[in-house]
């Protein structure tokens, strides 16, 4: 496997462009943690017109809720969730600013035309591998929604958080074509 | 009649959560490293090595093996010379969940109405399968199951002609149709027979046997074995990113059926495959 490329957030149009499908990435800065009920109260906010809690500008959203963290760490166990139930909230995200978001799991249509529409890029982190990627994370405090509990908004700063992209902003998707190239049927 | 305290399966339960979310079992951990080895795909080997790497990281730091430390599946075999004392059996089992997910560091991932989605905030209540067998034991498994994995799980009631090539298709089209959701490498548990409800749960207990096992019988031995090659030509590979790991192991229940029915079941489990056993 290739060396892994090194990205940094907040993402510019020209670090995405540069980002292929079966890219390892291994990625530094922040990340902002959201998943269901989070979504469902960001987009809420936006269709009664006002702010959202985050600055999304060439930002990166990890669908990811983590377990408690122990004392003296930063953070528990923070794997994946899977992405599919993001799909509907994430093109009106994308459209306000957001570059990138990590998951597991197919995107829809609608999704993966916005990566293209907007340059954007959704990276896959391997499920399960908790321990491991709490291990990337140097700080972590709720920024909003602190009621959701695992499901709260997180800023999280990470060093070397390892992911891979799936679906670029060219139009490609990794889980069609890694499928295709290994499949003996 | 042997009296036990209640307090005893409190305690047992707690424990179970701990240690299952904790430690991966060594069948797993030894199907990976056969899988690393036979991996063609550059990336997939990567990603097993890392889920081989979690294991060690969260062994040794005891922290959860994933973030998702699941809904609490307790399966009982209380045998029926066991006098329960000091307490309610089932609040007692409650109480192992709540003591277990809050020292443990545990995700709480329950919510107490499906609709209404508001978190109990202590992991409660279990799902809690109860059998009274003979003897003067109590057999306690506690199987934590995660969300991602569980999403991609059916049942389908098919008809008795659709035979063992109904299931094959069944099955491997589960997988497929699954991709990278359920976070493989997987697991398949499998049910055949029994009723709507009793197909589910033996799709369910299968997954509690070690992988790499087979059914006693040779004919559904052969059929795991089966849809284990079939399944690893799907393409999928591990996390779904293209390769030949896609399941670490099939493993089939089966039980009677009605004459007009045919119900098979697949409860798609991922590689953080926990369960664990105390017998009191």
């Amino acid at each position: 496997m290739a060396e892994p490329k090194k990205i940094v957030t907040p993402l510019s149009d020209e670090t995405v462009e540069g980002l292929h499908i079966g890219d390892s990435v291994l990625i530094s800065g922040i990340l902002y943690t959201g998943r269901d009920s989070a979504h469902k109260r960001l987009i809420e906010t936006l269709e009664s017109g006002k702010d959202l809690p985050i600055n999304i500008q060439g930002q990166i959203i990890y669908y990811a809720g983590p377990a408690p963290a122990k004392p003296g760490k930063p953070i528990g166990s923070i794997g994946p969730t899977t992405s599919y139930r993001m799909d509907p909230f994430a093109p009106k995200l994308m459209a306000l600013g957001l570059k990138g978001m990590i998951g597991k799991g197919n995107r829809s249509r609608e999704v993966i035309a916005s990566l293209q529409q907007y340059k954007a890029v959704y990276f896959g982190a391997i499920g399960g591998a908790a321990a491991l990627m709490a291990k990337s994370v140097v700080r972590a405090e709720i920024v909003a929604y602190e009621d959701l509990g695992p499901e709260a908004i997180r800023r999280l700063e990470v060093n070397d958080f390892p992911a891979v992209v799936v679906n670029d902003c060219h139009g490609r998707d990794l889980y069609v074509e890694g499928i295709k190239r290994y499949q003996l049927d | 009649m042997r009296d036990l305290e209640v307090a005893q399966i409190t305690d047992a339960v707690k424990r179970l959560c701990i240690e299952s979310n904790y430690y991966l079992g060594d069948d797993v951990k030894k199907r990976l490293q056969t899988f690393l080895n036979e991996e063609e795909s550059p990336t997939g080997r990567e990603v097993i090595q890392k889920i081989m790497e979690n294991a060690e990281i969260a062994c040794s730091e005891k922290v959860p093996l994933c973030q998702d430390t699941g809904f609490a599946v307790v399966f009982v075999e209380l045998g029926q010379e066991v006098h329960l004392v000091g307490g309610d059996f089932t609040q007692a089992i409650h109480e192992g969940v709540r003591q277990g997910y809050q020292e443990g560091y545990l995700r709480k991932s329950i919510v107490g109405d499906p609709l209404e989605r508001k978190n109990t905030g202590d992991n409660t209540p279990a799902v809690v399968y109860t059998d009274i067998v003979a003897g003067d034991r109590i057999k306690i498994t506690v199987a934590p199951k995660g969300g991602g994995s569980e999403n991609m799980s059916e049942v389908k009631m098919m008809a008795p002609a659709a035979g063992i090539e109904g299931v094959k298709e069944f099955v491997v089209d589960r997988v497929r149709r699954s991709g990278a959701n359920p976070c493989p490498p997987v697991i398949v548990g499998v049910g055949i027979g029994g009723t709507f409800d009793k197909c589910a749960q033996i799709a369910k207990r299968a997954l509690l046997r070690p992988v790499g096992s087979r059914h006693p019988n040779p004919f559904y031995a052969d059929l795991e074995n089966q849809l284990l090659v079939q399944i690893n030509r799907l393409g999928i590979g591990p996390q779904g990113f293209g390769g030949r790991c896609t399941a670490l192991d099939v493993l089939i229940e089966v039980h009677p059926c009605h004459i007009a029915s045919f119900p098979v079941a697949v409860n798609m489990q991922c590689h953080v495959a926990r369960h664990k056993v105390i017998v009191l």
